[in-house]
């Protein structure tokens, strides 16, 4: 009687394993209003379409693939990640390397897919104000930001460092165009923290998710933050009181890759291969105003022209912003983030 | 009387099949705490001492050590954890008496209003004092609605927030052993202290507050240990300003990605931790406290 039912239970058990790995994707990604974009115009259509089930968790980014992988106890099959770490974590040999004759991505902006990492989507790190606070015309550029004469009130900054230096340079005077090379270096670096340590008696919060940058505007905790550019227009369509600009935006790309050793490699490849395409790609910014990395995604009409021009991969938008530098995060980002978290202890 | 030698000898059989019944019935528990406590928390000691490269090094403490930021994270976990049990006890003594000396009826219904709390979810409790203290939130809203101040009073994303949220959720663990050792005093003893010519107030200082010692301490030691090492409530409070040891883990572990950087952090407040356990073993009998008797 006791070994029947031992038995069973162990059966049971490898019959939901075996379950678990039938048809099932699991897919990570950064939660909130962004994720359900993802959900909605990419992860659920695909499924339904290729017939699999996709289960979709959130997580705390590369460092938790780092983990799984290191330790072999991998259960993500894909995971959505910020460009620059998904490169320092595909250098480091955490991520398989992506078939790009399964995935098409010929229509693809050159920049936008990687050995390791495709492009899901283009977005900004910008500045949002409160519109009851200072009107539609609130700040126009990061000086602006750190200007507290001219904007009174209390701000939001990110607690990690991930397009956080990059602001405080430009509102020091440094041009755009010379940001990474002034932060390739110690005292670059320590310059942007410097300025950050100016504007510390006014940040309130130092944020630590795209949910809460909506959840402060949403409530008027802060009357400006830094953030991503398609959780304040989702905040707005909820109410919100809050605008953004395009000037002096970090432009920067999402991508999605598969960890070494998931548990549906293959799946996981064509899954990826689905989504890239523009039937699905062009129905992100229905959801949120992030752009569209499949250049035929703009073709479908399903994107209309005042879309389009407010998307931050718009030309007109685009020139205004810039760029991420990929190499700058692979070689810096670990001794930025020290130094970051030095000063958030201070 | 003494017993026979045969006697004596038969004795120390039975005492010693007695102990190796006990420690058999014992065994599974002691290998569940073996298994569960001891080989974990020794593989962190251990890769504590691993660099990043695998080898064994120092380098996760020397980094404690030349980087600034430990020292004021350990200080702050220890103010926070500090002031929460102070204000847990200034708040949980006169509640915990006052439940004690109440009906059993009433005493109930208010135990049930210092247990709701402690059964939701910690996560659910942090988030909903941030809806009440935020600059828009409840309070601030009432509070100026009915003309008591002007301008929102900034309560969260601070020190004040984290400390409000901490105390709410730690109080249940004072109060509960404090309680209950008030429950167990006879009260003869308090009416025995009146008879012979104490004030009240001397009785409840010289006899009723000594007899309450144990379990005061019992909840004072096991809310400050628990404080140590807390993580959501500051970090959802704090504003990302009031940052923990915990806090400290977790980043740590995202920056260097190596179980060392974040073991060591882990080791060093364990050994704190058991340091404050032993001075406070030198002041008292910790089996006492366990027992929760006098």
């Amino acid at each position: 009687m006791k070994h029947k039912m031992t038995l069973t239970l162990v059966s049971a058990l490898f019959a939901t394993t075996a379950m678990a790995h039938a048809d099932d994707l699991t897919i990570a990604s950064w939660g909130g209003s962004y994720q359900e974009a993802q959900s909605k115009a990419l992860f659920e259509p695909a499924a339904k379409e290729m017939g699999i089930d996709v289960k979709e968790e959130t997580y705390g980014g590369m460092s938790d693939v780092k983990l799984q992988v290191s330790t072999g106890q991998v259960t993500l099959d894909i995971v959505a990640s910020g460009s620059g770490s998904a490169a320092r974590a595909g250098a480091e040999g955490m991520l398989e390397e992506l078939d790009y004759d399964v995935i098409d991505v010929s229509n693809f902006g050159p920049t936008l897919y990687s050995k390791y990492c495709v492009g899901g989507d283009v977005f900004s790190t910008t500045y949002a104000w409160n519109t009851d606070t200072y009107g539609e015309n609130g700040p126009q550029s990061w000086a602006d930001f750190w200007d507290v004469e001219k904007f009174p009130g209390k701000r939001a900054y990110r607690n990690k460092v991930a397009g956080a230096l990059e602001p405080a340079l430009m509102a020091d005077g440094v041009a755009p165009e010379d940001v990474y090379e002034v932060l390739d270096s110690e005292e670059g670096i320590e310059r942007a923290l410097d300025k950050i340590r100016e504007l510390r008696p006014h940040i309130d919060v130092f944020w630590t998710s795209g949910a809460q940058q909506a959840q402060l505007m949403k409530d008027g905790e802060v009357d400006m933050t830094t953030g991503w550019n398609g959780r304040f227009d989702n905040a707005k369509k909820d109410g919100a009181k809050v605008a953004y600009s395009y000037n002096q935006a970090l432009l920067d790309y999402d991508c999605f890759a598969i960890p070494k050793g998931a548990p549906n490699k293959d799946l996981a490849m064509k899954f990826l291969a689905e989504i890239s395409k523009p039937d699905y790609q062009d129905d992100l910014p229905k959801y949120i105003t992030y752009g569209p990395t499949n250049n035929l995604a703009f073709e479908t009409g399903e994107i209309d022209a005042e879309t389009a021009a407010g998307l931050p991969s718009s030309p007109e938008n685009a020139a205004m912003q810039l760029p991420i530098s990929l190499e700058w995060y692979a070689k810096w980002e670990t001794i930025a983030s020290e130094m970051y978290q030095e000063m958030l202890t201070e | 009387m003494q017993a026979t030698p045969a006697n004596a000898a038969g004795l120390r059989v039975d005492e010693k099949l007695e102990r190796m019944k006990l420690f058999g019935l014992s065994s599974p528990a002691l290998l569940l705490v073996l298994i569960i406590l001891v080989i974990p928390v020794g593989w962190l000691f251990f890769v504590s001492f691993l660099g990043g490269d695998g080898q064994f090094s120092l380098e996760n403490y020397q980094r404690m050590v030349a980087r600034k930021s430990y020292m004021r994270i350990f200080r702050t976990t220890f103010e926070v954890s500090v002031i929460t049990t102070g204000l847990c006890i200034l708040i949980g003594y006169p509640l915990a008496y006052f439940l004690s000396q109440v009906p059993p009826r009433i005493a109930n219904l208010c135990m049930i209003t210092v247990l709701l709390p402690f059964w939701t979810s910690l996560l659910v409790r942090t988030y909903a004092w941030l809806v009440l203290l935020q600059k828009q939130g409840l309070i601030n809203d009432w509070a100026i609605g009915l003309g008591l101040w002007d301008e929102p009073i900034k309560m969260v994303h601070n020190m004040t927030g984290t400390l409000i949220g901490m105390v709410h959720i730690m109080l249940p663990f004072l109060i509960l052993p404090v309680y209950g050792s008030m429950k167990a005093i006879d009260r003869d003893y308090v009416k025995a202290a009146a008879n012979l010519g104490a004030s009240p107030r001397r009785a409840f200082w010289d006899v009723f507050f000594p007899l309450t010692m144990p379990g005061l301490f019992a909840g004072t030691l096991m809310v400050f240990i628990l404080c140590l090492g807390f993580f959501v409530t500051p970090a959802v409070l704090g504003g990302g300003k009031v940052i923990m040891v915990s806090m400290k883990i977790v980043s740590n572990i995202e920056l260097f990605v190596s179980w060392g950087a974040a073991s060591a952090l882990g080791v060093v407040l364990l050994g704190l931790t058991f340091a404050i356990l032993w001075v406070a073993s030198r002041f008292l009998k910790l089996d006492q406290i366990a027992g929760g008797g006098h």
